[in-house]
């Protein structure tokens, strides 16, 4: 898991890099307004950091229950209308979008 | 291997996806179905639409520990499930759900016989994650997508970079292809997909006293075994050559993906996008921790089938099958099973193993099933097996019963009694039998007792020779003592002169 690095400085290059992982456009001006926020938000979460958490295992889900499961059993589907109605375009019973290479990821 | 002068090293890992047989999706009740329409097995939750709460197959859950513990794994007593974030067409959550740094097994390792010496790999981890949709680019202008498969429960296997070779590489990817199957969690068809192969590659290059790794390769998405040995045998070539002209040795950060062309038969360079391996995994807020409770484990373990590579050899020294026969039987669990029931019925087992590779296999093939899907029960098995021990029918009239055991439900000795397949064991009537067969033959009888080199030749002539006249039914260990006798009686025609 990359935790951020202890008193990580954000700066506009890394939000420019994080913006484009997630697919998000962002002016040369909000990178670096976002920055300064996001150094604000991260030393507070630094803060945190320093409590002491010796002997307590990390916390992976808030709720205290485990083993969720269910029985392998087929439910219905919701059938291919219903489940291209949001879609912008389709093709035939599929979604249609703008072409990608293989091996993108 | 050595190579003008250097000495070359291949290190080989390999990352395996496995697909499980459940019923239903990991995280939600749609149909796993090859070749439905596209978009007819989606839900809110495979669609990735807002609002919608995975929830975990426990069938997944148990297939995956089954194999765990066959790779001698270490079970986790808790298994969270992380986020990995990436953006395709295919993955409609622009996430995967997957294990990071908690998966279901690890630490194990597999043991293979591979070019008459025992191969142990160590197994890395083996995690529980969800597969994406299919992307079809037939059409240059667009890509159109199907995301049935979206969700389908996937058992990625990693073993440490133990292999040396393409060889041994393939020979351990076929064995846990078998595993996987006689397990029962996963049909493993390749064809459809259903398991896939990732090697790593680099070399380990010695030139004097310098060494030399090259970057590693990661080549992708391979379903066959051929693809995976020609891959491997590929990219060895490629890369001593690429070192030999760059010199390009392994950094941080200088792994590469390529994929493998079925139709040029080369690897070919992937279109890595820039800083697509920052997967940002986080725990997913959505599903509950896995914490396997020991007594549960302990049952799946209990239930364990006797595995493929012991029974092998197990077979070969119990039923006395030659080692290249062995595999065949033991690969469908069902008539293996059948041949354990069989011997536990008290059918010879070296009869047995012989009539199994034999005609049993023969009428399987015939009808297009297995042994065990010619629906006979054990015993009858066993009973032919035993009339053939206790020389009551000869081989040949053992596999005209085995034909008639299929449409008849009667005791074979019964049918065999019935159509005069009986074996004769009385003396007086193969007595009978033998004086016609020499009188018949003096030129035999002549050989047998006047060369010693020929008697051999012309006692079992001779003894073909009653087994014709008798129609097979002179039970064969009387008729040579018969024959003996018969010739140690008569004089030599030829001793004289």
């Amino acid at each position: 898991m990359s935790q951020p690095t202890t008193s990580a400085k954000i700066d506009a290059a890394r939000v420019a890099h994080v913006a484009k992982l997630a697919r998000l456009s962002l002016s040369a001006a909000e990178c670096e307004r976002y920055a300064v926020q996001l150094t604000q938000i991260l030393s507070y979460a630094e803060r945190l950091r320093r409590a002491p958490t010796e002997g307590v295992s990390p916390l992976s889900n808030p709720n205290d229950v485990v083993n969720v499961t269910r029985t392998d059993e087929v439910a219905p589907s919701i059938g291919v209308a219903a489940a291209l109605a949001n879609a912008p375009q389709k093709h035939g019973s599929s979604f249609r979008v703008p072409a990608v290479l293989e091996g993108g990821a | 291997m050595s190579i003008d002068g250097v000495d070359i090293q291949p290190i080989i890992g390999l990352e395996i996806h496995v697909q499980l047989a459940t019923k239903s999706k990991l995280w939600c009740g749609c149909a796993l179905e090859f070749g439905a329409e596209p978009n007819s097995r989606t839900c809110p939750v495979c669609l990735g639409l807002p609002g919608a709460l995975p929830v975990l197959n426990q069938a997944a859950i148990e297939h995956s520990i089954r194999v765990g513990l066959a790779l001698h794994c270490r079970i986790a007593t808790r298994a969270k499930w992380d986020r990995k974030s990436y953006w395709y067409p295919d993955l409609p959550k622009n996430y995967q759900i997957s294990q990071f740094d908690q998966p279901l097994c690890s630490d194990g390792h597999f043991e293979f016989k591979h070019a008459d010496r025992i191969r142990k790999v160590r197994i890395r981890r083996a995690h529980l994650e969800e597969d994406a949709g299919k992307n079809d680019h037939e059409n240059a202008a667009f890509s159109a997508i199907d995301l049935n498969r979206a969700g389908t429960p996937l058992l990625e296997i990693v073993t440490e970079p133990d292999f040396t070779g393409a060889d041994e590489t393939r020979e351990f990817a076929v064995q846990l292809h078998r595993l996987v199957r006689y397990l029962g969690v996963s049909h493993a068809n390749m064809q459809q997909g259903q398991m896939r192969f990732e090697p790593n590659i680099n070399l380990r290059i010695r030139r004097g006293s310098e060494t030399f790794v090259t970057p590693i390769v990661e080549v992708k998405n391979l379903n066959s075994f051929k693809s995976l040995h020609a891959a491997i045998e590929f990219e060895i070539d490629r890369q001593a050559r690429e070192w030999r002209e760059t010199g390009e040795t392994l950094t941080r950060g200088n792994k590469r993906n390529r994929g493998w062309d079925d139709v040029k038969l080369m690897t070919l360079p992937q279109r890595e996008k820039e800083e697509s391996e920052d997967y940002r995994y986080f725990p997913d807020p959505d599903l509950a921790p896995y914490e396997p409770s020991p007594a549960w484990v302990s049952a799946v373990r209990e239930d364990m089938p006797e595995l493929p590579v012991p029974r092998t050899e197990r077979f070969i020294s119990e039923y006395k099958l030659p080692e290249q026969d062995a595999p065949a039987l033991v690969d469908d669990r069902a008539t293996a099973d059948l041949l354990d029931e069989a011997a536990a019925c008290g059918g010879d087992k070296a009869t047995l193993g012989k009539q199994f590779l034999s005609f049993w296999s023969m009428h399987a093939n015939a009808r297009q099933t297995s042994i065990a899907g010619l629906a006979l029960a054990p015993q009858r098995f066993a009973q032919l097996a035993n009339l053939v021990v206790e020389g009551a029918v000869n081989a040949t009239a053992a596999a005209q019963l085995s034909e008639a055991l299929l449409s008849d439900d009667r005791d074979p000795r019964e049918i065999a009694q019935e159509r005069g397949w009986m074996q004769s064991r009385n003396a007086d009537e193969i007595a009978a039998w033998v004086n016609a067969a020499l009188a018949a033959n003096p030129q035999a009888v002549a050989d047998a007792l006047g060369n010693p080199k020929k008697l051999q030749a012309a006692r079992g002539f001779l003894t073909g020779q009653v087994m014709k006249i008798s129609g097979g039914k002179a039970d064969p260990k009387v008729t040579g003592e018969l024959i003996q006798k018969a010739l140690s009686g008569a004089s030599a025609p030829n001793a004289a002169s």
